[in-house]
């Protein structure tokens, strides 16, 4: 075993060797942070128009040009050299410090009321005052800090965009996906919701809808939606209901979930641009996907039970409780837990202890430790719930903590689709969809296949795509997002997305050797 | 019954998956190079970062134990096939009740003056992207590579991935044109010099130049030129890794010679893969196959005959598949390098020169004979198709379209193709047929 890994120490971490407009692309990028930094610090507040220019123009113009300096020179065509050499694409050091750096900071903004009481004083002032210019010329009021998230997620996606879609100019597919997220991005969840608040003091998200958008359909959501000016108000419930229960499941049948996730999600869109460096960390081990299979529609089924519990409190006037005794509720949950345990061990092969295991299990914990602590009354020992709790609780733990914080903040260490992967509840939905019942699939050209594991290697969804292809069958998988990236990579042509017949030749094993030999 | 297997390369895991499938006999493979089966084909992508080295082993470590089949990690040194006994370098012994031979091949050293200088090497091993690995450690200014094939471009391909410029010496006219016709030979070449090689056609190496510790520090070629270097790729094809048979009773010639049911001329013993010669080569093939697909379907052939299923090496029709840089080929059929008599050609080359598709078919009767396709993708199971059924060439041409296997979204050129071939072939115009009919034809079993 212990000569298996000394090629990963052998393949040593030699010289990246920048050209010049790789250097002064990172000289500006690093203009730009600095600038960010120092708006922080104050200057946001006193030269915020001054401070947001010169962020926007370094940001964007450093990434441009690193991209041109990076791929500019090489003809066109596949570009993964040295992805598991940097350490920012490979899990090492720079990709850990981004990790808690991103993840640090989405906690730091999401709690900034918290940190105003905690240091008498809004840390995060001069940051959220460099973006009023942007924020009273789109929205006519100031910034706040969602407004700020929401401006770097776009930045984001669109120089990482840009890059991605220079690094694969070879290939329209990619291209066309990647133009399309970045329109819905900057389109859909950042301009239109900036206008509507101008004209009509109102954010709506046209793009995303019930299960992603998990209050939805709540009832407080409801009336809100019903107290907006004119019509908006009724349009957003209708568009809403009418993408969740008709279009979702219509579009999925006829092109798999690729139409939502790859080519219209904000979450995917991150992804599939600021996430591309990192796709390929994914892991792809039997045990991930079971691990993956009983989280996501543990959410799917979670969400589906909060809406339909909410919606019948509120039709009966009372929130629903239940309260039990506190052992009986350990006994049930160490009882859940040990299932839970075997229907992940069980199928023979090992449980090997992974990166990915060991942090969905903090991140598992930690959820179930904070559902009961607000629950738990001193005294009486009951554990109670309630529809406003569990609402509560999910919001809290997988709205914020898992699709924000995780979402992104995990990135560089377990690739770009955690959330999407582990935990969205659209993808849940959509998945089961594009398993039993779609016309998508992605095709094994015969018997080309050498097996060199670089469809698996960069599936961002863990698929272990290799494993189909090789036996010559098709690839139907309810997590396949349909980014397209195994066929790109696959060098001997092995791979199509392409949609067809919804029949069992979607799946079988079409092509075996046996088809080879002529019939005689 | 116990099925030894020599190899643990996609011959020899093929060959063991097969017995798996078709039996409850005890399996053993046996290999010196790695703990488990990997993919061959994709050492250079380690040596470029895309991917570790765990990321091309095909099957989980745990895949083997489930399957019962035993990985012995040793390396032969001699088979002793009157007592049916395996003796390994270490002294150990392993007894068989039939054995296969799938040590593969290893590269050519032509007796080059300086061959066995550090810093010359050949690729084809796990052992030979170590010493790659080491012999770049420190950096090189220039790496010489010496045979114009598939693993010469990959080697180019990975130092140059590490920035390290590259000279190539070939000795043929034009890139691989001793298998590729010479419109796509021009072409590739082409394309290599488009990357930044430095590509020297008509070229052969005189000697290879050591310094004082024993490392290569230049070549001088056939032309007399010195060109420093500090590496030197060997890649003028492989040889059958059969050494370890050398002087025995199984009969070897250049490969371990086997008939059509992979049997050597020993009862018990069945050869396959790179290292097995045919002593009947099938018509239109070659009496040694060393690529990925006749590997696996030699080793599944050999796992049947092995269990006493007799089963002809019956390979159907020929295909295969590479990547020169950024452009992809497939082959189905037959497309040699020179037309035979009574054959006709048709080639289009895109004015970009990374895409072209070259037919050739029989002049008599007009039957498609095979298809070269360069920087497009096309379907195996189409052709496959039209090659058992005899379509004609002008059947083909006319449902290309359903050929084509680029990613969606992707310009298709099926109607730059017919038109250059009805240009020229004005008594023999096509019209193609339409999308519709072409997706019938993809999903026929709809």
């Amino acid at each position: 075993m212990s000569e298996l890994n000394t090629s990963i120490s052998l393949t040593q971490t030699y010289p990246a060797k920048f050209n010049a407009l790789q250097k002064t692309g990172l000289t500006l990028t690093g203009i730009g942070i600095l600038t960010i930094f120092l708006a922080w610090a104050g200057a946001g507040t006193t030269q915020p128009l001054l401070c947001l220019l010169i962020t926007i123009i370094g940001l964007f113009s450093g990434g441009i040009l690193y991209t041109y300096g990076t791929y500019g020179h090489l003809p066109k065509g596949i570009k993964n050299n040295r992805n598991f050499i940097s350490s920012i694409s490979s899990g090492g050091t720079l990709a850990w410090i981004s990790a808690v750096a991103i993840t640090g900071f989405y906690v730091v903004l999401y709690w900034r009321d918290h940190w105003k009481t905690v240091f008498g004083t809004d840390i995060f002032s001069g940051l959220v005052h460099m973006f009023d210019p942007l924020s009273q010329l789109l929205r006519k009021s100031d910034a706040d800090q969602w407004f700020v998230y929401g401006s770097f997620y776009t930045i984001a996606v669109l120089i990482m965009g840009t890059k991605f879609i220079y690094k694969y100019r070879h290939n329209n597919y990619q291209i066309l996906r990647t133009c399309s997220v970045m329109f819905f991005q900057l389109g859909f969840a950042w301009l239109i919701p900036g206008i509507m608040k101008a004209l009509y003091n109102f954010e709506p998200f046209y793009s995303y809808f019930w299960p992603l958008d998990y209050d939805a359909i709540f009832p407080g959501t409801l009336s809100y939606m019903l107290d907006r000016p004119g019509n908006l108000g009724v349009f957003f419930i209708f568009w809403g209901i009418v993408m969740s229960f008709i279009a979702t499941p219509l579009l999925t049948y006829f092109f798999g979930k690729r139409w939502y996730c790859s080519w219209v999600c904000g979450c995917g869109g991150l992804a599939e641009t600021a996430g591309d460096p990192f796709r390929h960390l994914s892991d792809k081990s039997i045990s991930a996907w079971k691990i993956e299979r009983w989280m996501i529609h543990s959410v799917l089924a979670l969400i589906i039970l909060t809406t339909i519990l909410i919606l019948v409190s509120d039709v009966i006037g009372e929130h629903l409780k239940l309260s039990i005794n506190q052992y009986v509720y350990y006994a049930v949950l160490i009882g859940l837990a040990y299932l839970v345990y075997r229907g992940i061990a069980k199928s023979g092969s090992q449980m090997r202890l992974r990166p990915t295991m060991i942090v969905l299990g903090c991140i598992t914990g930690f959820l179930i430790l904070y559902a009961l602590i607000p629950n738990l009354k001193t005294g009486d020992q009951v554990v109670s719930f309630s529809t406003a709790g569990l609402a509560k609780w999910y919001s809290f733990s997988i709205g914020m903590v898992f699709s924000g914080v995780i979402g992104v903040g995990f990135y560089p260490i377990m690739g770009s689709r955690v959330w999407c992967r582990f935990g969205c509840p659209m993808a849940a939905y959509m998945g089961v969809i594009q398993r039993f019942k779609s016309r998508f699939r992605i095709t094994t050209n015969g018997a080309q296949c050498i097996s060199c594991g670089n469809c698996s290697t960069y599936c961002e969804m863990g698929i272990d795509v290799r494993a189909y292809a090789q036996r010559g069958q098709n690839i139907v998988r309810a997590s396949c997002v349909g980014c397209g990236v195994c066929s790109a990579v696959c060098p001997r042509g092995v791979l199509k997305l392409e949609t067809g017949p919804d029949n069992a030749a979607r799946t079988e094993v079409l092509f075996t050797s046996e088809d080879l030999k002529i019939l005689v | 019954m116990h099925h030894v297997i020599i190899g643990n390369g996609i011959t020899g895991i093929t060959a063991a998956r097969t017995l798996r499938k078709l039996s409850d006999d005890t399996i053993t493979v046996i290999s010196g190079e790695t703990d488990y089966f990997f993919s061959r084909t994709a050492l250079m992508y380690i040596y470029m970062g895309h991917m570790r080295f765990e990321d091309t082993q095909p099957y989980p470590p745990e895949f083997w134990k489930k399957n019962r089949i035993n990985l012995l990690k040793k390396w032969v040194k001699q088979v002793h096939v009157d007592s049916k006994l395996i003796e390994f370098d270490n002294g150990d012994t392993l007894e068989y009740d039939t054995l296969l031979i799938a040590t593969g091949a290893q590269s050519n050293k032509f007796g080059w003056p300086g061959q066995d200088l550090k810093g010359v090497q050949g690729l084809y091993s796990y052992q030979d992207l170590l010493e790659l690995e080491a012999n770049t450690r420190n950096g090189i200014n220039r790496g010489v590579i010496v045979g114009g094939g598939l693993i010469g471009i990959e080697m180019a391909e990975m130092l140059h991935a590490r920035k390290y410029p590259v000279t190539l010496l070939v000795r043929e006219t034009n890139y691989w044109n001793n298998v590729l016709p010479e419109q796509e030979s021009d072409m590739i070449s082409h394309h290599i010099r488009h990357h930044g090689f430095d590509l020297r056609l008509n070229e052969t190496l005189t000697e290879i130049l050591g310094d004082a510790q024993g490392r290569v520090r230049g070549v001088i070629t056939g032309s007399g030129e010195e060109i420093a270097c500090q590496v030197v790729g060997l890649t003028a094809g492989v040889a059958p890794n059969i050494a370890f048979l050398k002087g025995g009773s199984i009969n070897v010639d250049r490969g371990v010679v086997i008939n059509q049911h992979m049997r050597t001329n020993i009862e018990s013993v069945f050869a396959a893969g790179d290292c097995a010669q045919f002593q009947h080569a099938l018509p239109d093939r070659r009496p040694i196959e060393q690529v990925w697909y006749t590997g696996k379907l030699q080793g599944e052939c050999a796992a049947k005959n092995m269990l006493g299923m007799p089963t002809l090496y019956n390979p159907g029709y020929w295909f295969n598949s590479a990547k020169f840089l950024d452009i992809e080929y497939q082959t189905y059929g037959t497309v040699l390098n020179k037309l035979r008599d009574g054959e006709s050609e048709f080639y289009w080359e895109h004015p970009d020169r990374e895409k072209a598709v070259h037919i050739v078919y029989r002049t008599e009767d007009r039957l498609f004979i095979g298809i070269n396709v360069f920087g497009l993708r096309m379907r195996h199971d189409i052709f496959n198709t039209w090659l058992q059924q005899g379509k004609s060439v002008d059947y083909v041409l006319t449902h290309l379209r359903a050929a084509h296997f680029d990613p969606e979204f992707y310009r298709h050129f099926e109607d730059a193709v017919i038109q250059s071939w009805n240009a020229q072939h004005p008594n023999h115009m096509i019209t193609l047929a339409d999308a519709k009919s072409a997706k019938k034809m993809i999903f026929k079993n709809a």
